[in-house]
């Protein structure tokens, strides 16, 4: 940790919040708080400067308008970049998943990405809409992927990257597999509050962020609830 | 009205007939539905030699629309789409069904709006707000408003009444004037109905520069784009009209969103030669409006049902409840929309200290919403176990859409 608290920065929420991309930094702040960990969540503005020494970054998503003008304004300002540079975890959704990699499409023209991610994205033939599912890389140790997407791109994974999830239900990148991660950077197509599905993936975050490899666990009753109403749910629409 | 709009016209009252008789609706929908199949004219035929007004936008239509039909029944009688079935067999059957009035008052799902202006001619169409709703198959909030501004770019001789308060709303209600093209800007009256919800318009649909807010004041920080001066306000219990005389007005109707909805239908009422102050108490006799804000009296328990669909709404909704025990109800079934992340858009916290109980299909995403927001909370099966575990007096029941109707349906379609 950079500081004595944990500092969570929320990117651009201006311009990448779509639906309920607050719940990210708000349930990263809960289960730090909960911890026992002094938090500090900063939203930054597109029109503000980006601060480099948070230890955790979100990114949102967007339409393609405001996701271009994220991607330029995030080159131009170069913080995320030093931030990387420096050891901090970035977590990106949707829109905020694949303006992290090389290229991608928005408004029908193909945009320069922070070439953060070893990932481009085009366009896809059909809207991707509905629930998400994976089996997540084993090596990140937790369990499967639940969530909800929501978008019209395919994502390209490049030999700098390993998929999150390979996909049981959805399209995610591409139909097989689902979001990437290098490092501590993580970006996913589960849209909006991923993390409210994916408890373990919001402490595999915190825990990157502080170096702490296990955290006392929390009660996870509803989450867990959740997580088996929604796997119930794929099952049973994959079989009707 | 030629033959076939006639016949289509008859055959849609009797399947609305039949619909409500075999209980399976309030046949809002179905007869317009078979109406426009023998005649897909039969809107525009039925529009015609009526003036009408159409109300749209995210949030508070079906109030508007009820209250806007209460101001403007001063001048005679007026038919209106009173069911929230807003889209065009909707319409269909609401006109069918009152026959021959002078006036009409319909209510316009935003999305249909360019087509219901293009079918009934209206001399006046309020713009009340665009927020993030249902967005795994509605349009995104810039589209919509892009789809206004061209559908109003097409009628020029429309009489607008909008939103100040909404810069969405704004823009969509001035198109650019093109005296190439014939277009000259729209007639804007404006209302100020107050917005607690904000997290639409940060970025200008003109320019895309940020857009800033101070007290009730916003505007562009790249362009011209700012709140007009509005024409209508409201103050304190009542409304301010444009000739500044304020008018007291008592609603059954809870919450300031619902005086902003009074304003509304002033204004829009004033667009047919209406003196607010021969509608202003007309607005007290609508109670509940298709079930909304409806109270029920059961086992000891005043039951109040407010709708809350959608981010904007569900923050008015926690404005208008009593800090009284409260059930919260959501579903995820297509008329809702699948996709529950709008939850994470809500601040529950006014809730904490009150006695919270939640259920519905999607209860679980709920619980762990408020599990972030530190509200306790109680897991409740039904609607009669959620009667049961609250104390004698009020209980405030909250619901999205068909979570809502689920609800309603138990208190034996409460209108």
């Amino acid at each position: 940790m950079s500081t004595e608290s944990l500092r969570i920065v929320w990117i651009y929420p201006d311009l990448l919040s779509t639906y309920g991309d607050r719940g990210n930094a708000l349930i990263l702040a809960r289960r730090a708080q909960l911890r026992g960990m002094p938090v500090e969540v900063l939203e930054v503005r597109s029109d503000q400067r980006l601060p480099a020494t948070a230890d955790i970054y979100l990114i949102g998503g967007g339409e393609d308008g405001p996701q271009a003008l994220g991607a330029q304004r995030l080159i131009a300002d170069g913080g995320l970049h030093r931030a990387v540079a420096q050891g901090s975890v970035v977590f990106g959704v949707c829109a905020g998943y694949q303006l992290l990699g090389t290229s991608f499409f928005a408004k029908g023209t193909r945009c320069t990405g922070l070439e953060l991610l070893d990932i481009s994205s085009d366009r896809g033939p059909t809207r991707a809409v509905g629930e998400l599912a994976g089996e997540v890389d084993p090596r990140l140790g937790i369990p499967y992927l639940t969530g909800f997407e929501n978008h019209g791109g395919r994502t390209h994974l490049g030999p700098g990257v390993s998929p999150l999830a390979r996909v049981t239900a959805g399209v995610g990148n591409d139909g097989t597999t689902e979001g990437a991660w290098r490092g501590k950077l993580l970006g996913t197509y589960s849209h909006g509050p991923a993390l409210a599905r994916n408890p373990a993936l919001a402490d595999l975050l915190l825990r990157w962020a502080t170096g702490v490899h296990q955290l006392p666990p929390l009660d996870d009753t509803w989450a867990d609830r959740l997580r088996s109403e929604r796997r119930t749910a794929v099952a049973d629409a994959a079989r009707a | 009205m030629p033959l076939r709009a006639k016949v289509a016209s008859s055959v849609s009252r009797t399947a609305a007939a039949l619909s409500r008789a075999a209980g399976r609706g309030d046949g809002s929908v179905i007869g317009g539905w078979i109406g426009l199949k023998i005649d897909p004219d039969l809107l525009a035929h039925l529009s015609a030699g009526r003036a009408i007004a159409l109300v749209s936008g995210t949030n508070g239509k079906t109030t508007t629309t009820r209250l806007t039909t209460a101001a403007v029944g001063v001048l005679g009688r007026v038919a209106t789409n009173s069911f929230g079935a807003n889209m065009p067999t909707g319409h269909t059957s609401a006109l069918a069904k009152a026959g021959s009035t002078p006036y009409a008052v319909l209510e316009v799902d935003e999305h249909y709006l360019a087509q219901v202006l293009e079918a009934t001619e209206p001399h006046v169409v309020a713009l009340l707000n665009l927020s993030r709703d249902q967005l795994d198959r509605a349009k995104e909030v810039a589209m919509m408003a892009q789809l206004w501004r061209a559908a109003l770019v097409r009628h020029p001789d429309v009489r607008v009444v909008a939103n100040a308060d909404d810069p969405m709303v704004v823009w969509a209600a001035t198109p650019p004037a093109d005296p190439a093209q014939g277009h000259v800007p729209p007639h804007v009256t404006w209302f100020s109905a107050g917005q607690r919800w904000h997290d639409d318009s940060w970025v200008c649909p003109e320019c895309g520069s940020t857009i800033q807010r101070s007290g009730e004041q916003w505007w562009c920080t790249g362009c011209p784009l700012r709140r007009p001066q509005p024409q209508w306000t409201v103050e304190d219990d009542g409304v301010l009209d444009p000739t500044g005389a304020w008018h007291k007005v008592q609603l059954q109707l809870p919450g300031k969103v619902n005086l902003g909805n009074a304003a509304t239908a002033l204004a829009v009422a004033a667009e047919f030669g209406v003196r607010p102050v021969d509608a202003v108490s007309r607005l007290g006799v609508v109670t509940s409006v298709a079930g909304r804000y409806a109270q029920v009296d059961r086992d000891g328990r005043n039951i109040r049902l407010l709708l809350a669909k959608n981010p904007a709404s569900w923050l008015e909704a926690f404005d208008m409840a009593d800090v009284a025990p409260t059930l919260l109800s959501i579903n995820a079934r297509d008329p809702d929309g699948l996709d529950t992340s709008w939850l994470f858009d809500v601040d529950f916290s006014p809730l904490a200290g009150r006695q919270v109980l939640i259920t519905g299909d999607r209860a679980y995403d709920l619980a762990v919403r408020l599990d972030v927001n530190g509200v306790p909370f109680q897991h409740v099966r039904t609607f009669d176990d959620a009667v049961r575990a609250v104390p004698p007096g009020r209980l405030e029941v909250i619901a999205n859409y068909t979570a809502f109707q689920d609800i309603r349906a138990e208190l034996d379609r409460v209108n």
